[in-house]
């Protein structure tokens, strides 16, 4: 009997090896499709669509595998170390797409304190990296304002301190918006938080007069950069020689490098930090306020300063990456912050599945792929066919006459939109949602299916 | 031994309605009371103006040598007064262990810096919080379900947990709301030794809500009786029972109704 159940079991060992296998497999068929292709044929921007895509979401396949951590994770590492960096020196636009779902990944992770953690709806979070990016703007920008004027400019090789500086700057500003609206609860918090965005976005756009300090709607440029090491120059100039391009600008590229080293950096250093408070006292008072605020607080929970702790947390990491945007971007103006940026990082925190470290990670990846990539390309692709006079064939249809107003990239709210409501109605846990999540939207069914079947629901006895 | 809990003239009323009217109650230190009445009587509203969920009116409740009028939920329990619910009100998706952790916060020395970092302090605390979580499940007998999803285990077992959890703040005094509400003859004589054994193991006093008269008369050395959120009488389980006021708040009721109904 016994031996039977052993040979009919999967053996554990084998899978991980067929899983590793495919991993493999996977990882050296997106590289080879984004590096074999012809980058002058029609369907380049269609296929780039494809193949990119598909090596962005390895990382998350790989972590998923059946397979020991070490070797988990040092095959993360050359991903994400050697294999990514030299594609995106390969292709520039690959860095830069990188560099962004490391920032969003950074912004959704810190939101996700809040409200997959503790519970909290945030619909002004873009206040935080806002605070972190106009921290480092004011204080490097060559626009003609007080600092500039009065000589307070920083040089570049500050951006360290400041890094430091955004996160403690943005965890003050979040204690102090949280003291006052804190006490309130569920649709409230969410409205005075949206409220606050929009005060901050408005007081970065009118601060400049009669002191000029942001330079208004103008924005802020010329902001500094941390000065790139003279190793990450001679590695770039060495992988450029390996694989034989021919780049303009090298130094451009090395830097570019060093923000993507940096984004990865961060966005470790916050999975990090999330986990741990999510395996802490910490981590376990957020749940048990998100699941019940007076259990919570009956049982020595003190919620005001539990929730302060994830306001303060959450807005460290957005205070952190804003300094990074800054700096990358080199340029701030008050439209990065609109109230529409904050709903995209909570789609990305709901699609990926709230409270679910990777799962948000997951939606990072997904929703900055399609902002930045897959509509991007769609659009190309759509110019490239008008440009052949491509004709559809069956249907006969020439694509010039496809309205310019109908382009894939202006329709990016609407698909966001789109997206956020079919995973409302066929997966409302999120693409990869956390096994407490789960149960907690389960009893939320049950409860309010129990609720329908009494006539009049029952006062409850406690509080 | 002196009074632990001391109640005076609390009052507390929700828009017309006077929940709690001129309470006055003394617990003694170590003892095993109850709070008996009618449905609607106030006994809930009292357990909860005590551990700060609602504020009284008006009135004094001396706790432990100190006032805990306007303190919250949270100081309540750190003071050292716990409580279960009348609706058991787990923390449904966590786990049972996570549960009685959770009850452990006020008696944590917490910190970001040591979650983050992982010292060594923070590695202690962990291990001693899991131990003695796991001696609460012993003491309540439901050790075995420690890693099980609290939602998924039956109404008896709940309950434990909520005991459990209460007990883990290391409380001087624990309110239990109903806690045999629902169980059958045997296990509310099982909760009953509980009891007991809470009183007398871990020397913790305890205060009931109760229904089941088996569990008041068999369990309690005090007992007080609420009516229309006032007090109608109290003492030892013989004085009570023997109370004619007790009899027609709980017989004389029933008979008007049943004629109202006829
Ligand atoms: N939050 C509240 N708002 C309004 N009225 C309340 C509230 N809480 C309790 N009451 C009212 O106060 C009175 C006492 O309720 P309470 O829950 O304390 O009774 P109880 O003695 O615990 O009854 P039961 O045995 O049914 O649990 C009831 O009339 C109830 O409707
Ligand atoms: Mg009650």
């Amino acid at each position: 009997m016994a031996s039977t159940t052993i040979t009919n079991a999967p053996n554990p060992n084998r899978r991980a090896l067929l899983a590793t296998g495919f991993a493999l497999a996977y990882v050296v068929v997106a590289v080879l499709a984004l590096i074999l292709v012809d980058r002058n044929s029609l369907w380049y921007p269609l296929y780039n669509v494809f193949a990119y895509s598909m090596y962005v979401l390895s990382p998350i396949l790989i972590i998923s595998l059946p397979i020991p951590n070490p070797i988990k994770f040092g095959g993360l590492a050359i991903l994400l170390l050697i294999v990514t960096p030299m594609l995106g020196i390969y292709n520039n636009s690959y860095m830069e797409i990188a560099v962004q779902i490391c920032i969003f990944a950074g912004l959704a992770l810190g939101l996700n304190i809040v409200v997959g953690f503790a519970g909290l709806l945030d619909l002004g979070y873009v206040a935080f990296f806002a605070v972190g990016a106009y921290l480092w703007a004011v204080f490097t920008s060559t626009s003609e304002t007080v600092f500039k004027l009065n000589g307070w400019l920083v040089p570049g090789e500050m951006f360290w301190v400041f890094l430091v500086i955004g996160v403690f700057i943005a965890a003050f500003v979040g204690i102090l918006l949280g003291l006052p609206v804190l006490r309130l609860r569920g649709d409230y918090l969410a409205i005075v938080t949206l409220g606050f965005g929009e005060v901050i976005r408005i007081l970065a756009r009118n601060a400049n007069d009669p002191i000029n300090i942001t330079n208004g709607a103008q924005g802020l440029i010329g902001i500094g950069k941390p000065p790139v090491p003279d190793l990450l120059h001679g590695i770039t100039n060495e992988a450029i020689r390996i694989m034989s391009l021919r780049v303009d600008n090298p130094g451009f590229v090395a830097q570019q490098l060093l923000f993507y080293l940096i984004a990865v950096g961060l966005l470790v250093l916050i999975i990090v930090i999330s986990r741990r408070l999510e395996d802490s006292p910490i981590g376990r008072a957020w749940t048990a306020i998100r699941e019940d605020e007076v259990a919570a607080k009956a049982m020595g929970v003190p919620l005001v300063r539990m929730k302060l702790a994830a306001f303060a947390t959450g807005a460290s990491f957005g205070g952190a990456i804003g300094v990074l945007y800054a700096a990358k971007q080199a340029f701030v103006d008050p439209t990065s912050f609109v109230l529409l940026q904050s709903i995209i990082i909570l789609a990305m925190v709901i699609v990926g599945g709230m409270g679910s470290i990777r799962g948000v990670i997951l939606g990072a990846i997904a929703m900055t792929l399609l902002n930045l990539h897959v509509l991007t390309n769609l659009s190309l692709q759509l110019n490239a066919l008008r440009n052949v006079n491509f004709i559809v064939p069956i249907i006969d249809f020439p694509i010039r006459n496809w309205p310019n107003q109908l382009e894939p990239a202006k329709y990016q709210p609407l698909i966001f939109g789109l997206v956020l409501v079919l995973m409302m109605i066929f997966r409302p846990e999120g693409l990869m949602p956390a096994e407490r999540r789960k149960l907690e939207l389960k009893a939320e069914r049950e409860e309010s299916a129990g609720l329908d079947e009494q006539a009049a629901p029952q006062p409850k006895g406690d509080a | 031994m002196g009074a632990i809990l001391t109640v005076t003239n609390l009052v507390k009323s929700f828009g017309g309605i006077a929940a709690v009217r001129d309470v006055s109650v003394n617990v003694e230190e170590g003892s095993i009371s109850s709070i008996i009445g009618p449905n609607g009587a106030g006994k809930t509203t009292l357990f909860n103006l005590l551990t700060g969920i609602y504020k009284p009116d008006s009135g004094s409740i001396m706790f432990n040598g100190q006032s805990l009028v306007g303190k919250r939920p949270d100081q309540v329990n750190k003071a050292g007064m716990s409580r279960t619910f009348q609706n058991i009100r787990l923390f449904p998706s966590m786990t049972v262990i996570e549960n009685v952790m959770v009850g452990m916060h006020s008696r944590l020395k917490i910190s970001l810096f040591d979650a983050i970092v992982r010292t060594k302090k923070f590695y202690e605390q962990e291990a001693h919080v899991v131990e003695k979580a796991h001696r609460l499940l012993k003491f309540v007998g439901i050790d075995e379900h420690a890693n099980e999803i609290s939602r998924n285990l039956p109404y008896g077992d709940q309950r434990r947990i909520e005991v459990a959890r209460a007990l883990a703040s290391d409380p001087k005094l624990v309110l239990l709301d109903e806690p045999t509400a629902g169980m059958n003859p045997q296990e509310s004589t099982e909760a009953m030794n509980l009891f007991r054994k809470i009183r007398d193991e871990l020397g913790v006093t305890v205060v009931l809500i109760e229904h089941d008269m088996r569990v008041v008369m068999g369990i309690s050395e005090y007992i007080a009786v609420l009516d229309y959120g006032q007090k109608i009488s109290e003492g030892t389980p013989n004085d009570v029972r023997n109370d004619p006021r007790v009899i027609e708040a709980y017989l004389g009721r029933r008979t008007t109704s049943t004629e109202a109904a006829q």
